[in-house]
């Protein structure tokens, strides 16, 4: 029995290891299938519909409870190293430091609901602002990530001068002050509560947490205090870091319980057990709730509406005329913006797998809705590169349908569009070409122009919209030749080929 | 300085300078007033890039002519692409691979190669095949894809580019060869050895947004230049250039050119390129700007040429 603690931890770090590294790994070396662990999150399964999955998880918390919270999730497992961290900044009688609390019902219920609902209604606001695995992926990919690569930075910078060129730094492209904000200020929030209340967070704000709690009340495995052995030594209690054990009345709140087995190592009396519950009369757990149902169900309703009226604002920002105005440019394989804004949950792994850093999470260009869901940010040698699809094999939640390479090549993510007065051939009347050079399908090509001169022209039709020409070209602060996004993803005209050489040469020509 | 030394080095000058201007400062900038009195130009055609290269070689009295024992190397080929090898929007991976092997066994102390990439450097170092031939050859691949890679150079010849941040590997090296692939480009009209230079840049942006031949020209100026220029022309891309979109794009002319000359070098080229795509030479106009920088001749008739069939 109390093995099952270290097969929990191990399970985890199993788990959370792979999933943190490869949100930081800043050098493309680890495989991409390790976003196969993602796949196995209950919101990506749920929004891809992935059945197997969905039926793995919710066999697994049939029999076991919320061993998803404890060994899967790896927000969950990040609060468990927060709060096991904190046992080093205590003193040393204060390290079993919880104690039984009620639960916030009201809340935990309220979240809960208002997420279903709003999501019904068309929006996944709520969805992404709550999933556990997407808020730890914009904490990794916003916070830790670019620390990770300062770090790296600074060595590189040193052994550069040195002459070894192993290490070499890595440019951070773009900063999104709103997704940077919003991750900081989850991240905070975590700390605090797993500092101080364990996981508290999973328990009431987490509506994966709330939901898995309905499983775990009837899962056939659970936590039971035998009353005939219990000393009421307090120590279970003390040590559960979901603050549902009542050590006084010999009761375990399994909604809340998220199967750490910590309680199992620490009683001496093995008066705590993990065991089947339909094998004699169960521990009926008192939820102290009726009162207040009737409250609840008011806060919900009123909240619900205003929710949805919130989320499903569509405002689009940017249209200012002497900017590039435009609609957000989706990643490969979003389809089109319902589909994509429905099932993002802008957990940032796209964007950090992106080569060319060109993926950045949205501001409001999607509107409140599709908030840090990726968008294409163009700019100096930063654009969508031809020959890769990585963004679309990643997304664990099916917002980006997998597209094969071929397929990617020839997916219209948005139009080049000319403004002829800007450009460098019109206005200074000399040879350029930028747009045209970098343009892969040659969409953008030079035609004549005159004095010798040549100009670029777009073909809309062969255009994929990867900004190449728009991140290179020279007219700054208004490039001359730009991306308009769309919203529907269209597959684009294969370029044509060129006619074939065949002659033989045998001559220098000089 | 010596009164010996003197001597040495005013005869030496007066040699250099009897041939053209731009053999003395290839001279000069090799370290070494060494003055060869081969051929000025040496076109290869009909052979693998490897034997191609080692025979322009031995005409011009073989590597240990270039590179001495002990010296730091740069070698900088066109790997602006994430093209691979048939694609020819790269230099030729083999050829740039012989050149290390080469260079490692006249004794060259290291041998590094870079470009500033217009694709992913990573992915452009490792698709174009280049990567893996030089670290065979036991050559070092180095990142250009930062901006402090790169410290403030003068071009006081220069017309609109009067100084740029170039790549420090090739300011502290002591011997670097310059080893574009020959195409056809949007903007320039082809790219040759001149606007290979682009790749030792890191604004290349100030290039299209002042006038792009002009400053093609300029860059040519550059103090320190290549021991020779390695036109790498054993396949050429005649369209969609620079990047191409297809093999269609690509003619197999299994050609090397070899000249410290740049102007004379993409002069050459584009001879050689006009058989296949007819190009007026004035509209790549960087070349007769960048003679008028006093970089090199067009002249090709002034020149000592050596052709080999092979």
């Amino acid at each position: 029995m109390k093995s099952l603690k270290n097969i929990r931890v191990v399970l985890s770090l199993l788990f959370f290891l792979p999933i943190f590294l490869f949100f930081i790994d800043f050098t493309g070396k680890l495989p991409v299938q390790l976003h196969k662990l993602l796949s196995i999150q209950w919101i990506p399964a749920l929004l891809s519909l992935n059945l197997i999955v969905i039926g793995i998880l919710l066999l697994l918390s049939l029999l076991f409870g919320r061993i998803y919270c404890s060994t899967i999730c790896p927000l969950g497992i990040l609060q468990d190293i927060l709060s096991w961290k904190s046992r080093f900044f205590r003193k040393k009688n204060k390290k079993n430091r919880y104690k039984y609390a009620a639960p916030s019902n009201i809340l935990r219920y309220s979240i809960l609901a208002l997420t279903v609902i709003v999501f019904i209604f068309g929006s996944s606001f709520l969805v992404l602002m709550l999933d556990p695995y997407s808020t730890f992926g914009r904490i990794a990919s916003q916070l830790l990530r670019p620390l990770a690569i300062w770090g790296n930075n600074g060595l590189a910078h040193i052994s550069n001068r040195l002459g070894n060129y192993t290490l070499y730094e890595v440019e951070q492209v773009g900063f999104v002050p709103l997704a940077f904000g919003l991750a900081t200020l989850f991240f905070c929030l975590i700390i605090l509560l797993s500092w101080t209340k364990g996981r508290l967070y999973c328990n009431t704000i987490c509506p994966v947490g709330t939901s898995l709690g309905f499983l775990s009340k009837i899962s056939f495995f659970h936590i039971s205090i035998e009353g005939a052995a219990c000393t009421h030594c307090g120590a279970c209690e003390r040590k559960c870091k979901s603050q549902c054990i009542d050590s006084h009345a010999l009761k375990v709140d399994d909604s809340r319980c998220v199967t750490c087995f910590n309680c199992l190592s620490t009683c001496k009396s093995g008066a705590i057990n993990y065991r089947i519950r339909y094998k004699k009369e169960t521990a009926e757990v008192v939820e102290p709730k009726g009162n207040n149902s009737r409250r609840t169900f008011l806060v919900t309703s009123g909240a619900a509406i205003a929710s949805v009226a919130l989320a499903r604002t569509n405002k689009i920002v940017g249209n200012n005329d002497s900017m590039l105005s435009r609609k957000p440019i989706m990643p490969p394989g979003a389809d089109n913006r319902e589909h994509f804004n429905k099932h993002c949950t802008a957990c940032q792994l796209c964007v950090t797998k992106c080569p060319m850093q060109v993926l950045k999470p949205a501001a409001l260009q999607y509107g409140l809705p599709g908030i840090m869901q990726p968008h294409l940010t163009f700019s100096t040698h930063v654009f969508c590169t031809y020959d890769c699809n990585i963004c679309t094999t990643v997304c664990p939640t099916g917002a980006l349908i997998p597209l094969p390479i071929e397929e990617k090549k020839v997916t219209q993510l948005g139009i080049a569009t000319f403004r002829r007065e800007k450009c460098v051939v019109y206005k200074d009347e000399k040879d350029c070409g930028a747009c045209s050079e970098h343009c892969p399908t040659q969409a953008v090509h030079m035609i004549p122009y005159k004095n010798g001169l040549t100009i670029p022209e777009v073909t809309a039709d062969i255009c994929i919209g990867c900004g190449a020409c728009e991140s290179i070209c020279p007219a700054r602060p208004y490039q001359a030749i730009y991306v308009e996004g769309i919203s529907t993803q269209h597959r684009a005209k294969n370029p044509s080929e060129a006619k074939k050489f065949n002659k033989k040469i045998n001559d220098f020509g000089f | 300085m010596k009164r010996r030394d003197f001597f040495k080095s005013a005869a030496a000058l007066g040699v250099a300078s009897l041939f053209k201007t731009n053999a003395l400062g290839a001279a000069l900038s090799g370290k070494q007033l060494k003055v060869h009195a081969g051929p000025d130009l040496v076109a290869v055609m009909g052979g693998e890039p490897d034997v191609m290269l080692e025979r322009a070689l031995k005409e011009l009295g073989g590597i240990k002519n270039f590179v001495k024992r002990g010296q730091k190397v740069v070698i900088k080929p066109n790997i602006g692409w994430d093209r691979k090898p048939e694609l020819a929007a790269n230099t030729n991976p083999e050829l740039v691979g012989t050149l290390v092997r080469l260079c490692k066994e006249a004794g060259a102390s290291q041998v590094t190669v870079f470009d500033h990439t217009c694709h992913d450097w990573k992915k452009s170092y490792t698709n174009s095949g280049i990567e893996k031939a030089v670290t065979a050859a036991g050559g070092k691949m180095v990142p250009a894809n930062d901006e402090s890679y790169y410290r403030e150079v003068e071009f006081p010849r220069g017309v609109n580019l009067k100084k740029a941040k170039i790549h420090q590997a090739l300011l502290d090296c002591d011997v670097w060869f310059n080893v574009p692939v020959l195409k056809q480009h949007g903007g320039a009209k082809n790219t040759i050895s001149m606007k290979n230079l682009m790749g030792i840049v890191w604004d290349r942006s100030f290039f299209h947004s002042h006038d792009l031949h002009q400053c093609i020209a300029d860059v040519a100026t550059f103090h320190k230049q290549p021991t020779l220029n390695i036109v790498d022309a054993y396949r050429i891309m005649k369209s969609n250039g620079p990047q191409g979109k297809s093999e269609s794009d690509v003619v197999k002319l299994k050609s090397l050119l070899v000249s410290h000359d740049f102007v004379a070098v993409d002069t050459a080229a584009m001879k050689l390129y006009s058989q296949v795509e007819p190009t007026d030479l004035k509209d790549v106009r960087y070349i007769a700007l960048a003679e008028k920088n006093r970089v090199g001749t067009q002249n090709l008739e002034r020149l000592n040429v050596k052709r080999i069939k092979l």
